[in-house]
């Protein structure tokens, strides 16, 4: 301390206790309120504010940045009010230190305080990520006015900006910063948006709608620096290279609780400066609150928790018992025309049930948690009127049991309890409520269509359009059916649908893919209503699939939803090793080829090298973080993979024929190769197996094949739908041809057929006796247009796959799928 | 790089584990441990093996906080280890903590079954 100061008392002080406040933010004062209510006379009060003015509400500085509201609107506490309570304010001078011994604390301008009760408020310092030019002038932080005024200075020239942090913080800077006229890109780590208050379907729709309004979103973008020129920031540049221009780098990452100042005293200080109920830190004349704190291992970054936590503290410096138990938050992000809202647990756990509601049409997305009879849980876009009902109802921990059939659409529904029941939902609404949003039917026109004589869902369909589009009306007019017809009515629903997530078949989900140009997994979820948040392991890789067979070369495969042979390219074994099977083309081999899977056994000792059923080689054994290495190996010698694990192309079998077989007919080898090398790479609805015999001797197998070919003198007799396994299946013949040409463009038609035409995880045999080998013959057959079509869409996809994924990852792409994190041994740790 | 205290090991940023994957970290003398990181961005581990035929976990399809085993699609809990619907059996869990980005693993639960135990 100080030596050379006075020690000043705050006036009036013989009669009254000392209360000092550190920290004029909304904590300190709300605090200061509360204290002054129960009692007005005890405490002769300080307060010891950094920032150079009066408290105001730091939540409303996002409107002031967007220019809905200016600094005079937002002050809480004018400076009447402190001189009106005998409040002594000394802002701008931030407290630098605390003697606990002395019980006074000093201000940096040498200002020596004493105090009988402290109170610490310091609120939360932002949290600025370690790169690279971190120190450069324009990266602003978003916490007071001070910094609201540097980005209003810097948006006045136009410009570009870039908010790193997509989180509530940084996504209500980059909408102010948006309407100010700058042109604003948003870089966040995580692959959603404000990952902490909303789930990935929520996520997806907020980027979307921020999209459309001009900001650029990158998520899963890792900032590697900031860039300068002259000591001002230039540009952004990412982890993988890419650099965005950037006139202020806005610094929205997240907060740290200001602690510094209590460490320094000794005050005990986890994440936050650590209090009891009471809000009484290590030192029983010491107290703290807002943000700064840490209380039953928790911090707090939203206001709701200070305004409980001010009340236990108030009680405690008044003598009075009571208790703060710590706090349930809700969030509301501040972005004009955006609701979006969310609170408690979202996370789902054992026990956990969720019930989604989605609307397309209006960009509704609803979910809400449910355990043991309670919402834990809630996340609304879109529509969030029945945002704080949901929250009263976490908070009180309602049983919801006898109202949750209509739960999801909201109070209105479940009050009353009369419409509980969803039918009877149904039956209270008016004959002119919508209920087909996609073709504007109402009620009263359903429900006379039915009268008329559309007894099922089809006819509905068929007659007045209700549910015929996405789709998402069907349960309300599965429900008129019955309404209306009574028992009559049995239920339908034949098609078998694609998954517990949904109530939609295959054929409808690949038919809307396409007419509603759905491009994303999350975008196909949100349409197509699904029920659940991220899908499962079944709709998952179906969705990626067809998304993939929809949209090539515009869709980005997502390996997540892929199975892991298909992610790690080699097929996993019992023991968690893998295989890996090399392309030999037509089955035909070489030294090179030989010697190099040769080495490769030896070099990483695969316990089993063994011919497979289909011509080629495979190596057991070995290790997931070896595969790169090892592919690196066989690529040197020019192999490729042989997709001996995936939904794929596996192999194109082949005989010797002409060349070489005294019955051979035609080059089999020569066209299996032709035909291997054509559709090597292609994702198909299942694995799909090629063979080519010489003769019909069918040395190749050929007739259990997904596509045969059995060569004879005068051309190619064409076979599909066969496959061995458990169940053997002959082919049928689909048709003769004389050229190879023709028998490479039928082979491309018909795999094309199948993979827009088949259900994931079909494969072409119960895809053939379910459509009918006469429906195949039509589509390929009738139209001499039909196979050129086919043939071409096949080609230009395979544009698109034909590059040897082993390849990539043998030069570095998805280490991280490869690599293990790190290594643990009894007294230390490698990371890798 | 490593940070030593008796109750944690630091394990290296979150960062390193692409949301919606795991990655694994064997212990020498003991059983492989599968870091998982949810599409939410939150960490768990657990011992890399399946409670069915000791699948590798850490390959399987992550959907909300569980995962499906890559050898026979059992459904394992990520918070408890447990198995999920008709399926009966438990993996064990170790306690995470994350802290500044970065994952620590507590010790004693990781290092349990190794020999050498410290
Ligand atoms: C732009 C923005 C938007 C927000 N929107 C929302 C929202 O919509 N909903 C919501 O619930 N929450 C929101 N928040 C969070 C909310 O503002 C905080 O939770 C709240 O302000 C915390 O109050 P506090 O008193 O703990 O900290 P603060 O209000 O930050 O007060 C702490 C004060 O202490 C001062 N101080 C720090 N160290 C010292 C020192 N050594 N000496 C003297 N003074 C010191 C600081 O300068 C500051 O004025 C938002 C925050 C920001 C920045
Ligand atoms: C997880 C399950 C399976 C794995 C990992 C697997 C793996 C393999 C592999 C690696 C081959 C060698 C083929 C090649 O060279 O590419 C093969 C061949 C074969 N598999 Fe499977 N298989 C599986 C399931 C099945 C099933 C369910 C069937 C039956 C429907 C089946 C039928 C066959 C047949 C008939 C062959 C020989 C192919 C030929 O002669 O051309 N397999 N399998
Ligand atoms: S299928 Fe005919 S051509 Fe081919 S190897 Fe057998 S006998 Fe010879
Ligand atoms: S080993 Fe995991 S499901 Fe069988």
């Amino acid at each position: 301390m100080n030596a050379q100061t006075s020690i000043e008392h705050p006036p009036t002080t013989r009669k009254r206790e000392r209360l000092v406040v550190i920290g004029n933010g909304m904590a300190g004062c709300r605090a200061v309120e509360e204290v002054l209510e129960r009692d007005a006379e005890r405490y002769a009060i300080t307060i010891i504010g950094a920032e150079p003015r009066v408290n105001y509400d730091r939540i409303m500085l996002s409107p002031v940045l967007a220019g809905d509201k200016t600094f005079d609107e937002i002050v809480i506490n004018s400076a009447e009010w402190y001189a009106d309570n005998g409040i002594e304010l000394l802002s701008g001078d931030p407290v630098q230190q605390i003697d606990r011994d002395a019980k006074t604390v000093t201000s940096q301008s040498g200002k020596v305080v004493a105090y009988d009760k402290l109170l610490i408020a310091t609120g939360s310092d932002p949290f600025i990520i370690p790169v690279p030019g971190k120190d450069l002038n324009g990266v602003i932080t978003f916490r007071d006015l001070d910094d609201v005024e540097k980005m209003l200075a810097a948006a006045a020239g136009g410009g570009e900006a870039v908010v790193i942090g997509g989180g509530l913080l940084g996504l209500e800077a980059a909408h102010g910063l948006t309407l100010r006229g700058m042109k604003v890109t948003v870089i966040h780590l995580m692959p959603t948006l404000m990952e902490r208050q909303l789930d990935e379907a929520a996520g997806y729709l907020l980027k979307q709608e921020l999209e459309r309004r001009g900001q650029t979103i990158l998520t899963g973008a890792n900032t590697k620096q900031i860039l300068g020129a002259d000591g001002h920031v230039a540009a952004v540049e990412l982890e993988d290279g890419m650099r965005i221009k950037a006139d202020i780098v806005v610094m929205a990452v997240g907060i740290r609780p200001a602690t510094s100042l209590a460490n320094t005293a000794g005050l005990e200080c986890e994440r936050g400066i650590v209090v009891n109920d009471q809000m009484v830190t290590s030192d029983p004349d010491v107290l703290a609150v807002g943000e700064c704190v840490q209380h039953r291992g928790q911090c707090y970054g939203l206001v709701a928790p200070l305004w409980e936590m001010c009340r236990a503290l108030a009680d405690q410096l008044t003598d009075t018992d009571s208790a703060y138990e710590g706090s349930v938050t809700s969030t509301k992000l501040k972005v004009s025309g955006i609701d979006v809202f969310s609170a408690g647990d979202f996370s789902g756990g054992e026990g956990c049930e969720d019930i989604v509601m989605r609307d397309a049409a209006r960009g509704v997305y609803k979910r809400l948690v449910i355990k043991d009879d309670k919402i834990i849980g809630a996340v609304l876009y879109g529509d969030t009127a029945d945002g704080s009902w949901y929250f009263d109802q976490l908070r009180k921990e309602a049983d919801i049991s006898d109202i949750r059939e209509g739960l999801i659409f909201g109070q209105a529904f479940t009050t009353g309890g009369a419409l509980a029941d969803p039918s009877e939902a149904v039956a209270a609404l008016s004959d002119d409520a919508e209920i087909c949003g996609c073709n504007g039917v109402s009620k009263g026109r359903i429900v006379q269509t039915i009268a008329a004589g559309a007894h099922t869902i089809d006819a509905l369909r068929a007659s007045c359009k209700a549910s015929a589009s996405c789709g998402s009306c069907t349960d309300t007019c599965e429900a008129l059916l019955s309404l209306t017809l009574g028992d009559q009515y049995g239920g339908e629903r034949t098609v078998k649908t694609m998954c517990k997530c949904t109530s939609f078949g295959h054929d409808d989900v690949r038919r809307l893919i396409f007419e509603k140009e759905l491009k994303a997994i999350p975008e196909v979820m949100q349409e197509l209503h699904w029920t659940t948040p991220e899908g499962c392991s079944s709709c998952r890789p179906a969705f990626n699939y067809y998304l993939l067979c929809a949209w090539p070369g515009e869709y980005e495969d997502d390996q997540k939803s892929r199975f892991v042979n298909e992610r790690l390219h080699a097929n996993i074994q019992k023991d968690g090793t893998y295989s890996v099977v090399p392309r030999m083309w037509g089955g035909v081999t070489n030294p090179t080829e030989l010697r190099a899977i040769a080495d490769v056994v030896e070099k990483y000792n695969a316990p089993l090298v063994k011919v497979t059923g289909g011509q080629r080689l495979d190596i057991f054994g070995i290790k997931k973080e070896d595969l790169p290495a090892v592919w690196a190996d066989l690529n040197a010698a020019g192999m490729v993979s042989g997709h001996a694990y995936g939904k794929s192309l596996r192999t194109v079998k082949t005989c010797v024929g002409s060349e070489w077989c005294r019955f051979g007919t035609q080059d089999s080898t020569g066209l299996g190769i032709k035909i291997e090398r054509m559709t090597w790479g292609s994702w198909m609805p299942h694995k799909f197996k090629i063979a080519v015999s010489g003769c019909p001797r069918n040395c190749a197998e050929a007739t259990i094949k997904d596509f045969g070919v059995v060569c004879v003198e005068s051309g190619y007799e064409l076979h599909i739908g066969g496959n061995g396994g458990i169940k053997v299946r002959a082919t049928d013949l689909l048709c003769k041809v004389e050229t190879e040409e023709e028998a490479l463009d039928y082979c491309a038609a018909l795999i094309q057929l199948y993979r827009e035409d088949a259900h994931y995880l079909e494969r072409t045999a119960p895809w053939l006796e379910r459509k009918g080998l006469d429906w195949i013959k039509a589509e390929l057959l009738d139209d001499p247009q039909s196979v050129p079509v086919l043939a071409a869409r096949f080609r230009y996809s395979q544009q698109f796959m034909q590059d040897d994924p082993w390849e990539r990852r043998a030069k570095g792409e998805r280490r991280d799928l490869h690599a293990h994190l790190g290594e643990i041994r009894p007294f230390n740790l490698e990371i890798a | 790089m490593m940070t030593q205290d008796a109750r944690w090991i630091d394990i290296g940023l979150a960062s390193h584990i692409e949301p919606g994957t795991a990655r694994t970290l064997p212990v020498q003398g003991g059983e492989e441990i599968a870091v998982f990181r949810t599409m939410r961005g939150e960490v768990y581990a657990l011992v890399n093996k399946c409670p069915h035929k000791h699948g590798p976990l850490s390959q399987g399809i992550i959907h909300g906080d569980s995962v499906s085993c890559p050898l026979h699609n059992w459904r394992i809990s990520l918070r408890s280890g447990e198995a999920l619907g008709e399926d009966k059996g438990c993996t064990p869990t170790i306690p995470i903590k994350l802290d500044g980005g970065r994952i620590y693993i507590s010790r004693k639960e990781a290092l349990a079954g190794s020999r050498a135990e410290a």
